[in-house]
């Protein structure tokens, strides 16, 4: 048996927790599903570092974490737009790396991640995921009762984060061949449960108002700033199941978003679904963002989620080899002393 | 021609059966009968379903079942439906009413017109029934409050209410399984953890299981206190015989 290896977890990030695709089976039980707030890219970077595709990893709210590789070596691959230093233990200089791109980092290697520049949220998975246990068959953290995950909450610096292995098996890095569309446009729903408490002018505000992200929009959901939604008669219904997804609109009319680390179950009237394609979309939302909805079938919301799904094979399947790592190479080159600085090799930021 | 069951769209991802009106032991049978019925069938596609007062959510993964085919599957299972009044397990678990851990006592006994006594000697005799479970995990919304204890939610709901405290608000009682904030009127407390995330089943209590409490004195509060903190409380003894 080999020793057991860490992230040693020098700066937190803002938010940042262990998450795999969710804790099924126990909502009867009043147990939250909590998960990946956007699973395509967990699913997708686990494959870029061999995993099975429900791996936990790590996913990053708003501002990246950084940590020193306490372990022989780990392969690792971010997925999302921000500043990624490496910081080599031999010494040599700082460089960037890649997202979409798997890469081996040794022990003392201190890998930092700036700011999310696209979304709310990012993700870092690595091989063979995180020594913790499974509660409730699932790695997913629920942070509002402090269950599942690493101690049950977000991460802090000075955690030291358990690697299932101690050293990364040699191979090649893979990359992403190309990017995931999240989709643009209206954010589709399918009308109901309760759309028949619901004025028609209500319906109609609600179709076509845009509505923006408040600051109150967390892994529990996202609260909607915009023109009011009129009931018929009341917000509160007797207290029933919810999904993620689920457009609540309490007695303000202004609709509440639930997502993954929603409740099971909840009393007021929801006038819609966000149908399960556009999930990761309004997931990866921030304050400030704008959107509006558009109300479909359930029939065609489940052929977009079977075309998301063939689009997601796809990139999968598009997974190969990475290209050398033009910024090794660079820093080989001046090492051997072959052309002397002569030529002018490519920076090693990305952005 | 009643108008149900009905059933309502939860997007591509569920929907749901309702089986009547507001908070009724027989509209939840059907409930209960309909989620016994879906887990024993395990229909290809139906990832879990949820139990409450009027309605059985079910959630199904789109990428392996479509709507249109597990809801005509759901209503022909709906026409063989045998709904049973008494389907989950009998508790009987221990409260102790002691004023330090009931700081409602007082007060509801007040509202209601009754002593204190009086309020301890009703809520003790009732059979209540879990009907569902939800707003934090082993959260159990049980029905069947007598009526003379009936009273809303605290106009400030508490921004702490103690792990164990046992509470009652309109027609239902119930047993905080975690601290948090609460609304309900505190009436007493149990030494048991209705969530322990040690325990082989963390969650106790399930919908469908009826529970009646037996008054504990402070002094066997602190005992089986101290077992359930060492682990050595045994749980299974509280199941009794209906």
């Amino acid at each position: 048996m080999t020793a057991a290896g860490f992230l040693d977890i020098v700066t937190p990030g803002l938010m940042t927790s262990v998450q795999d695709l969710g804790r099924f089976g126990a909502q009867a039980l009043g147990m939250p599903v909590a998960g990946a707030t956007d699973p395509i890219a967990l699913r997708l970077l686990n494959r870029l570092v061999g995993n099975p595709e429900n791996t936990a990893a790590l996913e990053i709210g708003y501002l990246g974490p950084g940590f020193t590789v306490a372990a022989d070596s780990v392969r690792v691959a971010f997925g999302g737009v921000a500043k990624l230093t490496l910081q080599p233990a031999d010494g040599s200089d700082a460089r960037g790396l890649k997202p979409w791109r798997s890469v081996l980092l040794k022990r003392g290697d201190r890998l930092t991640i700036g700011a999310i520049e696209d979304a709310s949220v990012a993700c870092l998975a690595v091989q063979g995921g995180f020594a913790i246990p499974l509660f409730m068959g699932s790695h997913s953290t629920y942070m509002r009762s402090g269950l599942g995950g690493f101690e049950g909450r977000a991460l802090r610096a000075g955690d030291r984060l358990p690697l299932k292995l101690n050293a990364a098996p040699e191979g090649e890095e893979r990359e992403l061949a190309d990017s995931i569309d999240y989709g643009s446009g209206p954010i589709r729903v399918v009308l109901g449960p309760q759309d028949d408490r619901f004025t028609p002018k209500g319906i109609e505000t609600f179709l076509s108002a845009t509505y923006t992200v408040t600051k109150e929009a967390d892994r529990m959901g996202l609260r909607l700033d915009g023109e009011v939604v009129e009931h018929t008669r009341g917000a509160d219904i007797a207290s029933e199941g919810l999904v993620t997804g689920s457009i609540q609109i309490p007695g303000n009319g202004k609709p509440i978003i639930l997502m993954a680390d929603r409740q099971t179950t909840g009393g007021y009237t929801k006038i819609a679904t966000v149908i399960s394609a556009d999930l990761p979309r309004v997931g990866r939302m921030k304050p400030g963002d704008m959107l509006s909805f558009r109300a479909i079938s359930v029939a065609e919301a489940e052929a977009i989620r079977r075309e998301q799904e063939k689009q997601v094979r796809r990139l999968i399947e598009g997974v190969r080899t990475a290209l050398p790592d033009v910024w090794l190479d660079h820093n080989a080159l001046y090492t051997v002393n072959l052309i002397s600085g002569a030529v002018d090799a490519p920076s090693g930021h990305w952005k | 021609m009643s108008n149900y069951p009905q059933i309502r769209s939860f997007g591509d991802t569920g929907f749901s059966v309702e089986f009547g009106e507001g908070i009724d032991r027989a509209v939840n049978a059907q409930v209960m009968a309909l989620h016994a019925a879906l887990g024993e069938a395990k229909l290809p596609g139906v990832v879990e379903t949820i139990p409450s007062f009027r309605a059985l959510l079910v959630q199904y993964d789109p990428l392996n079942a479509s709507r249109a085919e597990l809801e005509s599957q759901v209503r022909a299972m709906l026409a063989g439906l045998k709904a049973s009044l008494r389907t989950g397990r009998l508790w009987r678990l221990p409260v102790c009413y002691a004023p330090d851990l009931a700081p409602d006592l007082a007060d509801v006994a007040e509202r209601c017109k009754l002593s204190p006594d009086a309020v301890i000697a009703t809520h003790t005799a009732g059979r209540y029934f879990v009907y569902m479970l939800g707003f934090m995990p082993g959260l159990a919304y049980m029905g069947g409050l007598d009526a003379s204890l009936h009273l809303p939610r605290r106009k400030e709901p508490r921004l702490k209410v103690p792990q164990g405290s046992v509470a009652i608000a309109e027609s239902m009682t119930t047993i905080y399984p975690w601290e948090s904030p609460g609304g309900w009127h505190l009436i007493g407390r149990t030494p048991l953890r209705l969530f322990d995330a040690g325990r082989s089943e963390p969650i106790l209590l399930a919908a469908g299981d009826e529970v009646t409490y037996a008054a504990i004195s402070a002094d066997d509060y602190a005992a089986m206190l101290n077992r359930v903190e060492q682990g050595t409380f045994d749980y299974a003894a509280l199941q009794v015989k209906p």
